[in-house]
C-alpha cells in the first residue's frame, strides 16, 4: 500500500459565497430582451392592479351622464353603455381579473402539486384513487363543466374562484406527477429514506427543488389560461358580476360599438393579449434557462 | 464490400493522419482547450489504444477522428488526414458519406444507441444500405454472417429480435455487427466494453479483435482500462490533459513505460491490503431469502458474516443479488425469511421499524455519486443534515464538524458553496462518503462505488477509504465486480451468482487456487496486464469447455 501523503482537493479560489440570490441575479443578467420585456410589463400591470384607486381618474362605478361618449380629454378612451369611464373601468379591471386569476392559479397550483407529488411518492392505490379521479374531471370540457356548477353554486367570486381552481388543479397534478415520478425514484431520495426523513421533508426539500422550474413555467401557463377562462365566463355573463369591472365582461357590453367602427372593446381585450404574450415570455425564459436545453454552437 | 476489395487493404500504408489536433469545449460563457495539439497515425489494420484518466480527451480525438466534434466542441486548428483526403476542409456532405460507409464508431452505451422501435437487423444494415453499398438483401445476409463472427447465439434468428430483448454484451457485439456491416477501413471504439460485466467483456472483446483481425481495418480503441487496451492495441498512446504523454507499441508500454505519469497509471492495479482475521462481527445475515413483489426470489438462503473494522467484499456479476444484499440490510426490502443481527441485537427487517440511532449506524453510499447527491442542494446542505437530524448539531458546533468532515476526505472548505453539478466524479464520490460519515456510522455499505470513477481517482478514494478505516474503526461492505478494488481493500471475500453464496472466506483463501468453478470463471475473466492474457486464456477455455459455461 501507498503512504504517499494525501492530496488536499482544492477550488483553487478564494470560497465564494454563492447563495441562492446570487444565482438568480446571474441567472437574470443573462435573461434574452424578450424576458425582460415580459417581467416589465407583467410589473407594470401588477402595479396598477395594486394602486388602482390612485391612478383611475374616477371611481369604478361612477356613471356620468353620457354613454358611449367618444375619446375626449375628459373621457381618455370614452365612456361605456351605462356612462362609466371606460379607462377607469379598465384599470379596476386589471385589479379584479389579475386577482382572482392570481387567486385561483395559486390554489390549483398548491392543491395540484401536493396530492401530484403525494400519488408520485406513494404509488399503488392513492395515486390509483388520485389519477382516476382526475381522469375523470378532466374527461369533461372544462368551460362546460364551469358552466354547469356555477349555474348550480350561483355566480358569486369564491365559487368562481374555487370551480376554476378545481377544474385547473387536474392539469397541474398530471404535471407534478409524471416529473415527480422521475425525481422519486432517484438515489438522494432513497438517502433521505435511508436517513430516516419524514415525508414532508423529503417531498419539500429533496423532490421539489428538482421539479420546480417545469412547474413555475406551468404555474405561469395555468395563469394565462385561467385568465382566459375568467374573461371568457365573464363575457358569457356568469363570471365576475356588475358592477365590478373586468375586461371580459368589459368586451361584451359595449361589443357593439365594433359595428360603428369603434376600436374601445378592443381595449379590454388588447390588454388581456398583451399580459398573456408578456407572461408567456417570461415562462419561455425559465423554462430554457432551467431545463438544461442548449443551442447548439 | 466494394471497396474492401485487393490491395489498398495492405498493412502497412498510412490511413490515417492527425496533425497538431486542437479542440475546444464551450462551458462557463468560454471556449476551453480539450486536446492541444496531438498527433498521431494509424495503418491500415493497425489497432491504436488511446487511455487517460477522464477528461484527458480520449473520446474528443476518437471523434475528431472522424472529422467530428460534438455539439458544444469545434475542432479550431489542425488537420485529419483520412487516406490523404482532409476530413477537415471537405465539406459536410462529403464527410457524412465518409462516415458509416468508411470510418465507423462504436459507442460505449449500445442500449442507448440503439433505437428500441426498429429489430436489431434493420439496424445493423441500414447504413449499408443508405450508402448505396449494399441490396437489402444482400446486406443482410452479410449481417448474419457478421453476427455469426461476432459469435452471437442464433444468429440466423437474432437480428429479428429488438434490443431490449437481448442482453448489453449481445447488443454491444450486434452494434459492432452494425458498424463492420459496410466493411469500413476505420473503426473507432469508445469504451464499448465499460459498461459491461467482466465474464461478459471477455466475451465481446474476443468477439470484437477477432473481427478486426478478419477484416484487417484499422480501429481507434478508446479506454480508460489498461488491461483491456493491452489485450486490444498493437500500439498505445498515453494522454492526458489533451495532450500526449507517450506513445510506444504495447509491449513497450507495458514493460517500459518512459513517462511518470505511465508509471503512476500502471501503479493502480498493484493497490493491495494485507487482511486481518477477526471473528469480533459487527454485522451477521442469516439465512436471508429476498424477493421483489412478493414473487421473484433474488436471494436465496444467504448467511453473510461482516467481521467489526474490516471490510466484507460482494463480489459477483450484475444480476447476482449484490445491490439486493444491500437494499436487505439497509432495511429497503424487508426479507422474507431468515434474520439479520447487528452488533449482537437483532436488526429490524423493515426499515420503518428501526429506530434513528439504528440508522444512524448503518450509512450506505451509492454507485452513481450524481443520482446520490440532490442537484439542488450545496455541498454544505448536503453535509450538515445528518448532522443536524442525527446529532442535533447547530451553529458553530456545526460548522467545525463540517470543517473536520471535508478535512477527512481530503477536500478544502471552499467546496461547501458548490453544487454537486460544478464537481468532478471522484469530488461528488467524496461528498457521499463525507455525508455518510457525518452520521458517525459504524457500517458503510459501498455499492460499486469506484466503478464509476477512472483509475487514478479510483485508486485515491480506495486508499481514502482505507485511511478512513484504519483511523475511525469503520466496517464495510463492498459491493464490487473489480477484482483488482477486492485485492485492494478487502479483508473477507463473498463470491454470489444467481443469489447465492458461492464461496465465502478470507481473501487470500478465495483468490487463490483451487476455486469452486464460478469463482474461477470469474476471477479467470479478469483482465490482466498481460498483452497475451486474452489469446492464453481462449484457448485454455477452448480446452477445458468452460467457455460454454460463460454463456
Amino acid at each position: 500500500m501507498t503512504s504517499a501523503e494525501p492530496v488536499i482537493q482544492t477550488t483553487g479560489a478564494p470560497r465564494v459565497k454563492r447563495t441562492r440570490r446570487s444565482r438568480m441575479r446571474i441567472a437574470l443578467k443573462k435573461a434574452p430582451l424578450s424576458a425582460w420585456f415580459g417581467m416589465g410589463v407583467t410589473l407594470c400591470y401588477i402595479l396598477v392592479a395594486l394602486f388602482a384607486p390612485l391612478i383611475a381618474p374616477y371611481r369604478e362605478t361612477q356613471v356620468f351622464s353620457e354613454a358611449f361618449a367618444p375619446w375626449s380629454h375628459e373621457f381618455m378612451f370614452g365612456t361605456d353603455q351605462l356612462g362609466r369611464d371606460m379607462l377607469t373601468r379598465l384599470i379596476y379591471g386589471a385589479r379584479n381579473t389579475i386577482g382572482i386569476a392570481f387567486a385561483t392559479t395559486t390554489i390549483s397550483f398548491t392543491a395540484g402539486v401536493t396530492l401530484g407529488l403525494l400519488a408520485a411518492m406513494y404509488r399503488g392505490w392513492p395515486d390509483q384513487l388520485l389519477s382516476r379521479a382526475v381522469d375523470v374531471l378532466m374527461s369533461i370540457p372544462s368551460l362546460i363543466f364551469a358552466l354547469m356548477l356555477l349555474s348550480i353554486f350561483g355566480s358569486s367570486i369564491t365559487s368562481l374562484v374555487l370551480i376554476i381552481a378545481l377544474l385547473d388543479s387536474t392539469r397541474m397534478f398530471r404535471l407534478a406527477r409524471a416529473v415527480g415520478l422521475n425525481v422519486v425514484v432517484m438515489d438522494f431520495v432513497e438517502v433521505a429514506q435511508l436517513r430516516g426523513e419524514g415525508p414532508a421533508w423529503i417531498l419539500r426539500r429533496e423532490i421539489l427543488p428538482n421539479i420546480l422550474p417545469p412547474l413555475i413555467a406551468e404555474f405561469g401557463l395555468r395563469f394565462c389560461f385561467v385568465f382566459l377562462t375568467i374573461a371568457a365566463l365573464s363575457f358569457l355573463g356568469v363570471g365576475i358580476q356588475p358592477p365590478s369591472a373586468d375586461w371580459g365582461s368589459m368586451v361584451r357590453e359595449n361589443a357593439t360599438l365594433i359595428t360603428y367602427g369603434d376600436v374601445t372593446p378592443l381595449l379590454p381585450a388588447g390588454a388581456i393579449a398583451l399580459l398573456t404574450v408578456a407572461v408567456n415570455f417570461v415562462v419561455d425564459w425559465v423554462l430554457h434557462s432551467t431545463s438544461g436545453l442548449r443551442d447548439e454552437k | 464490400m466494394k471497396n474492401s476489395s485487393g490491395t489498398a487493404r495492405e498493412k502497412g500504408t498510412d490511413l490515417l493522419k492527425v496533425r497538431n489536433l486542437h479542440v475546444e469545449g464551450f462551458s462557463d460563457e468560454r471556449w476551453h482547450p480539450i486536446v492541444r495539439g496531438v498527433d498521431l497515425s494509424l495503418k491500415r489494420g493497425e489497432v491504436l489504444g488511446l487511455i487517460g484518466e477522464s477528461g484527458a480527451g480520449k473520446s474528443t480525438i476518437g471523434l475528431a477522428a472522424m472529422g467530428y466534434a460534438k455539439p458544444g466542441c469545434r475542432i479550431t486548428q489542425g488537420s485529419v488526414l483520412f487516406d490523404g483526403v482532409d476530413l477537415l476542409s471537405m465539406t459536410e456532405a462529403r464527410r457524412r458519406r465518409l462516415r458509416g460507409s468508411r470510418i465507423a464508431y462504436v459507442a460505449q452505451s449500445a442500449a442507448a444507441w440503439f433505437n428500441p422501435a426498429h429489430r436489431l437487423l434493420d439496424q445493423t444494415v441500414e447504413t449499408a444500405v443508405a450508402h448505396g453499398i449494399a441490396s437489402r438483401d444482400k446486406a443482410n445476409s452479410d449481417a448474419i454472417d457478421l453476427y455469426r463472427r461476432l459469435q452471437l447465439p442464433e444468429p440466423e434468428s437474432i437480428g429479428f429480435r429488438y434490443p431490449h430483448q437481448v442482453s448489453g454484451g449481445q447488443l454491444q457485439r450486434a452494434m459492432t455487427a452494425m458498424a463492420m456491416a459496410c466493411r469500413p477501413d476505420l473503426i473507432v471504439f469508445d469504451e464499448p466494453t465499460t459498461a459491461l460485466d467482466v465474464t461478459t467483456q471477455v466475451e465481446v472483446l474476443a468477439s470484437i479483435r477477432r473481427i478486426v483481425e478478419d477484416f484487417n481495418t484499422a480501429a481507434i480503441y478508446v479506454t480508460h482500462d489498461l488491461a483491456v487496451v493491452a489485450q486490444m492495441a498493437d500500439r498505445i498512446m498515453v494522454l492526458r490533459h489533451g495532450q500526449t504523454v507517450e506513445e510506444a507499441d504495447t509491449r513497450q508500454m507495458l514493460t517500459a513505460p518512459a513517462q511518470e505519469y505511465t508509471r503512476t497509471l500502471w501503479a493502480v492495479r498493484k493497490l493491495a491490503k494485507p487482511e486481518i482475521q477477526t471473528h469480533d462481527h459487527i454485522l451477521s445475515i442469516d439465512n436471508v431469502t429476498a424477493a421483489y413483489a412478493g414473487r421473484v426470489k433474488v436471494l436465496v438462503d444467504v448467511s453473510i458474516k461482516v467481521p467489526r473494522g474490516r471490510t466484507v467484499a460482494v463480489v459477483g456479476e450484475s444480476g447476482s443479488g449484490k445491490s439486493t444484499l444491500a437494499r436487505v440490510v439497509t432495511g429497503l426490502l424487508p426479507a422474507i425469511s431468515g434474520s439479520i443481527s447487528f452488533d449482537a441485537k437483532p436488526l429490524p427487517l423493515s426499515l420503518k421499524e428501526r429506530s434513528k440511532d439504528l440508522l444512524r449506524r448503518i450509512q450506505m453510499i451509492y454507485q452513481s455519486p450524481d443520482s446520490a447527491l440532490n442537484p439542488r442542494q450545496t455541498v454544505e446542505e448536503i453535509i450538515a443534515r445528518p448532522l443536524e437530524f442525527y446529532l442535533g448539531l447547530k451553529g458553530q458546533q456545526r460548522d467545525r464538524r463540517i470543517a473536520e468532515l471535508m478535512h477527512m476526505i481530503e477536500m478544502d472548505e471552499g467546496f461547501l458553496d458548490r453544487l454537486p453539478g460544478e464537481l468532478s466524479g471522484g469530488q461528488k464520490q467524496r461528498i457521499c462518503l463525507a455525508r455518510a460519515l457525518a452520521a458517525n456510522p459504524e457500517l458503510i455499505i459501498c455499492d460499486e462505488v469506484t466503478s464509476a470513477l477512472d483509475q487514478i481517482v479510483q485508486e485515491e478514494m480506495l486508499t481514502l477509504l482505507m485511511r478512513l478505516q484504519r483511523e475511525l474503526g469503520i466496517s464495510y461492505i463492498f459491493i464490487t465486480h473489480d477484482i483488482a478494488t477486492v485485492r485492494a481493500i478487502a479483508d473477507e471475500v463473498v463470491v454470489m451468482h444467481q443469489g447465492k453464496v458461492v464461496e465465502q472466506g478470507l481473501k487470500t483463501e478465495i483468490l487463490t487456487p483451487p476455486h469452486a468453478a464460478y469463482t474461477e470463471l470469474l476471477l479467470s475473466s479478469v483482465p490482466e496486464m498481460d498483452p497475451d492474457w486474452l489469446t492464453t486464456l481462449l484457448a485454455r477455455r477452448k480446452n477445458q469447455g468452460i467457455a460454454s459455461a460463460a454463456g
